[in-house]
């Protein structure tokens, strides 16, 4: 039994189909990212696992109960927005309080000044003060809380946002880019910090980001949608080394992946066929191969395939943009800079991609089986 | 820039606003004045601001004793304070659902509130008061305050005013477990003080103000707003008093005017920002 | 003022419904929340609208129990009153003065105000008092300022040797007077909206004109300032028109029409039909007329602002 799952859902916005039939279940205490570039619905499936939206077609499931027609404050959900959503008029502390006093005070014990008259509400009062003082403390934020939004840093505020989700330890989290609006560095210290949240929580994630590095470097199981469709489910190496189609290839792993037009061979060798990309018939596909596993080897100009267009050096490795000879397509090859030495802006290089590297797709974008090693078709293509 | 030299054209500049502020405020220094002379001054030398013999206590007694001054003032406040009190309790929940709930009437409410901004309460003073003196609500509260109960103005002003908060929010506040009604007090409200502050002055200030209304539906003395008590004493008086008149007028002017002054940056931004918005 | 304001319903640059939110959850709460509204609204705005159009179409007369259906005889009736229309010439006449002066003025006060760099919150200050003074007491001290025999303004004019005027008392001059006291109140608001638009002109168009040789200030007004309040002129305007149109307080307070009928305007005549006379089907005919006057100057405001929209 899955801790958290949306089965084939389906929404449209008037005419325009926003999300054809999407499945995901998530296991208990499992992260899954939910990744794709933006408009494709991604927030929308978040918003109806939410219970802010409502699908037209599907269930919505948690702990094996049918939720589909509970609202939001009915389910057992925390999220944190993008925006982080906090209120601007409560201290960090009243916001972190919010969910517990909604959910946890009568109308009488919320009313400010006779809240606590009101019986019973001075000690659940206190409980929720020290259940959000817990929850501070866990964050780092506990000497923030008597400041309001306006006051703190994004990255405070973020933190905020975080523990008002975990004060009531829901039976499942969404993230909706959390991170998105944290400079640069700080983004990067934020994945890790939680990844390690939710490790200590053990509640099924679902987290939404446009990020592919952000996808595969946080979640267990990394959810590629496009266009409304869930294109692959699978773990982050799944992801990038096994694509089930070829948006899957081109939205994961930068820079990105190498689409070449190639052909399959009578002995079902792909062989790249840069030259004459408009010839498509049978037999012609689109071959993936990574930077990385795109070797270039430096010959002369009467092999050439391909001259190298630029470098961009990275530290502890280059990136050497090549265009193609005929078909007049960049690719580009990560290297190491050692490897790139003797590469220069102009030189005639020939392509060398690693043995059983390239990934073949169909011309509707699907995966074909593992062709054989590729080769180049120099000139002609023939 | 700061401290520029007086240089000729600044001169020019200042000479022109001081010259225009010297007639805006010309009325106030004459109202003051003659509220503070005798009557024999009034009638002799009236280009001169500051009376010989100082009458300001004598006029004010008069007025006091000749104009329910403090019945007037209550009545002006309670009558104020409840427009305002029900507009915005009527109009907020409204605006709210507009702008950020999706629901079938909302498309015949904007129509309404469109339709509504273009419809004075001159228009309408006919048959209501055809209806109220049905209703025998002639010379009572609920008279005065009854038509005003619904400010299109104020549903415009807040629907305009919410639909820049963020979603999220609101998102985040339905995930925290509020009901709508709870997003609106404890969530919309709280964040909406400016849009508030600046109708609450434009609502005070209109309603304190008129005559039209007031005129048609009282005839009653106690039940008398500010304006229509001095238009009712100015009626009676005809012209021989006018040291108690202007005493009579200085006292009604004033609250308004000192909390203007008070807080003249907040109603400046008040009616600038409900006129352009 | 407040019937003035309401009718601020479109602003420069702020069509409304600009942006829909987006798709939000169909909430049960939303009915609830705005059937209080709804209802009110109906009962206080459409409704009796409505029934002025109805009760125009007949002869009722307040304390009768009867009416009779009387089709558009009050509006033939209307066409041949001579009364109407110098009431609806007066008023005319009266917008025409307060207009134009109010917002030129407001214009050069906001201006000046916005030129200088000491003293603008003394200045906006003193200028926005007569908006929110109370205009009937206003009215009093200004009928006492213009007295022929008393008033200190005929007594300074007679100082310098010049007749003074029977302002408010002769039929010559007394829709001007009115005029005078409808500008003094109304100037103060001009200006402050037309500061706000001021306020809103990036300031590098300011350096660009200089930059592209706008050297005067003359020449800057007219390649920057006057074309960017654009949108906010026309609101003035409107709102100023629409204000004369509703012109009451001073009228009711001060004249109640006179002398000689020369004062007597649309609002004034329709509060005599109705609520003096009791003759409401001939007082919902002129307040049909009032309110096509409303709705025709609205239309006018959308139409020009429509074909401008190029600022907002």
């Amino acid at each position: 039994m899955s801790a958290f799952a949306l089965r084939d859902i389906a929404k449209a916005h008037g005419a325009q189909a926003v999300l054809k039939g999407v499945t995901i279940e998530a296991a208990e205490g499992e992260f899954i990212a939910l990744v794709g570039p933006s408009g494709c619905g991604k927030s929308t499936l978040l918003r109806i696992a939410a219970g802010l939206d409502r699908p037209d077609a599907g269930t919505v499931s948690m702990s094996g109960r049918d939720v589909t027609a509970v609202p939001a404050a009915g389910r057992d959900v925390a999220m944190v927005f993008q925006s982080y959503a906090l209120y601007p008029h409560l201290t960090a502390g009243q916001n972190i309080a919010v969910p517990l006093a909604m959910r946890e005070l009568s109308g009488a014990q919320r009313m400010p000044l006779l809240g606590p008259l009101v019986p019973g509400g001075r000690a659940r009062r206190a409980d929720i003060a020290r259940r959000v003082a817990a929850t501070a403390a866990s964050l780092r934020i506990d000497g923030l809380l008597d400041r309001k939004p306006g006051q703190m840093s994004g990255g405070q505020r973020q933190r905020v946002a975080l523990a008002r989700a975990m004060v009531r330890q829901p039976g499942a989290f969404l993230m909706d880019e959390p991170l998105s609006n944290l400079d640069a560095n700080l983004r990067v210290h934020a994945r890790g910090e939680i990844v390690e949240l939710h490790r200590r929580a053990g509640v099924p994630t679902l987290y939404v980001t446009h990020d592919q590095a952000e996808a595969l470097s946080m979640a267990d199981r990394v959810a590629v949608m496009i266009g409304g469709t869930l294109l692959q489910i699978g773990t982050p190496q799944a992801i990038y080394d096994d694509p089930a189609h070829v948006e899957v290839a081109r939205f994961v792993g930068n820079p990105r992946i190498n689409l070449l037009p190639g052909r399959l061979a009578a002995d079902g060798a792909a062989v790249l066929a840069p030259a004459a990309p408009q010839e498509a018939g049978p037999g012609s596909v689109t071959l993936g191969i990574r930077p990385e596993a795109l070797g270039l080897r430096a010959c002369g100009p009467e092999v050439a395939a391909a001259a190298v267009s630029r470098l961009e050096f990275l530290g502890s490795e280059v990136l050497v943009f090549v265009r193609l000879a005929g078909s007049g397509e960049e690719a580009v090859a990560k290297m190491s800079p050692a490897a790139a030495a003797g590469l220069r802006p102009g030189c005639p290089v020939a392509l060398a991609p690693a043995p059983g590297a390239a990934l073949a797709f169909a011309a509707d974008g699907a995966r074909l089986p593992a062709p054989a090693p590729a080769r180049i078709a120099a000139g002609a293509g023939r | 820039m700061s401290a520029p030299a007086l240089s000729a054209g600044r001169a020019l500049r200042l000479a022109a606003l001081s010259a225009a502020a010297l007639v805006t405020v010309a009325p106030y220094l004459w109202m003051v004045s003659v509220a503070s002379k005798p009557r024999d001054e009034i009638f002799s030398s009236s280009l001169r601001l500051l009376p010989h013999r100082w009458a300001l206590l004598d006029n004010l007694r008069e007025a006091f004793h000749r104009v329910p001054i403090g019945t007037l003032l209550i009545n002006g406040a309670v009558v104020c304070g409840a427009i305002l009190v029900i507009q915005v309790a009527v109009a907020i929940p409204c605006a709210y659902a507009m702008a950020k709930l999706r629901f079938g009437a909302a498309r015949l409410m904007m129509g309404l509130v469109l339709l509504g901004l273009l419809v004075p309460i001159h228009a309408t003073a006919l048959p209501l008061y055809v209806a109220f003196r049905r209703l025998d609500l002639v010379n009572t509260y609920t008279g005065l305050v009854a038509p005003f109960s619904v400010s299109v103005f104020g549903i415009f002003l807040f629907l305009q005013f919410f639909r820049a908060l963020p979603d999220d929010l609101l998102d985040a506040a339905r995930l925290d477990g509020m009901s709508e009604a709870g997003i609106v007090a404890r969530v919309v409200v709280p964040n909406s003080w400016p849009a508030v502050t600046a109708f609450a002055i434009f609502s005070v200030v209109a309603h304190w103000n008129d005559l039209f209304w007031p005129l048609i539906v009282v005839t009653d003395n106690r039940v008398a707003t500010p304006p229509l008590g001095l238009f009712a004493f100015r009626a009676a008086e005809s012209g021989s008093d006018y040291g108690a008149l202007m005493a009579a007028t200085l006292v009604i002017t004033l609250p308004l005017v000192l909390a203007f002054l008070f807080a003249q940056r907040r109603f400046v931004e008040g009616i600038t920002m409900t006129g352009l918005k | 003022m407040a019937e003035a304001l309401r009718s601020a319903a479109r602003a420069p640059g702020r069509p409304s419904g600009a942006r829909r939110p987006a798709p939000r959850p169909a909430a049960g709460g939303a009915l609830p929340l705005s059937a209080p509204a709804l209802v009110l609204l109906l009962l206080f705005v459409i409704l009796p609208t409505l029934a002025v159009f109805g009760l125009s179409l007949t002869d009722y007369q307040l304390g009768d129990d009867a009416l009779v259906f009387v089709g558009l005889d009050n509006y033939r009736d209307l066409l041949g009153d001579a009364g109407f229309r110098g009431s609806l010439r007066n008023t005319m006449v009266y917008a025409a003065l307060v207009t134009p002066a109010s917002v030129l003025i407001g214009l050069g006060l906001a201006l000046l105000i916005e030129a200088e760099t000491r003293g603008r919150a003394l200045f906006r200050t003193l200028f926005f008092l007569p908006v929110v003074s109370l205009i009937v007491a206003m009215a009093t001290v200004w009928q006492y300022l213009l007295h022929p025999t008393i008033g200190p303004v005929d007594q300074l004019l007679r100082l310098v040797g010049l007749p003074g005027p029977n302002w408010l008392g002769s039929s010559d001059t007394v829709l001007a007077s009115l005029a005078l006291i409808g500008v003094w109140q109304s100037v103060g608001y001009n200006m402050v909206l037309f500061l706000a638009g001021l306020t809103a002109i990036p300031r590098d168009l300011y350096a660009a004109a200089a930059v592209d040789g706008a050297a005067s200030g003359w020449q800057r007004f007219r390649l920057v300032t006057w074309p960017m309040l654009g949108p906010t002129t026309l609101f003035v305007v409107t709102i100023s028109i629409i204000n004369a149109v509703k012109v009451f307080e001073t009228v009711q307070t001060l004249t109640e029409g006179g002398p000689n009928r020369a004062s007597e305007v649309l609002l004034f005549t329709i509060y005599r039909e109705g609520f003096v006379y009791l003759r409401v089907g001939a007082a919902s005919a002129m307040t049909v007329v009032f309110l096509l006057l409303l709705v025709g100057l609205m239309l006018l405001q959308y139409r020009i602002q429509d074909r401008r929209t190029h600022y907002a």
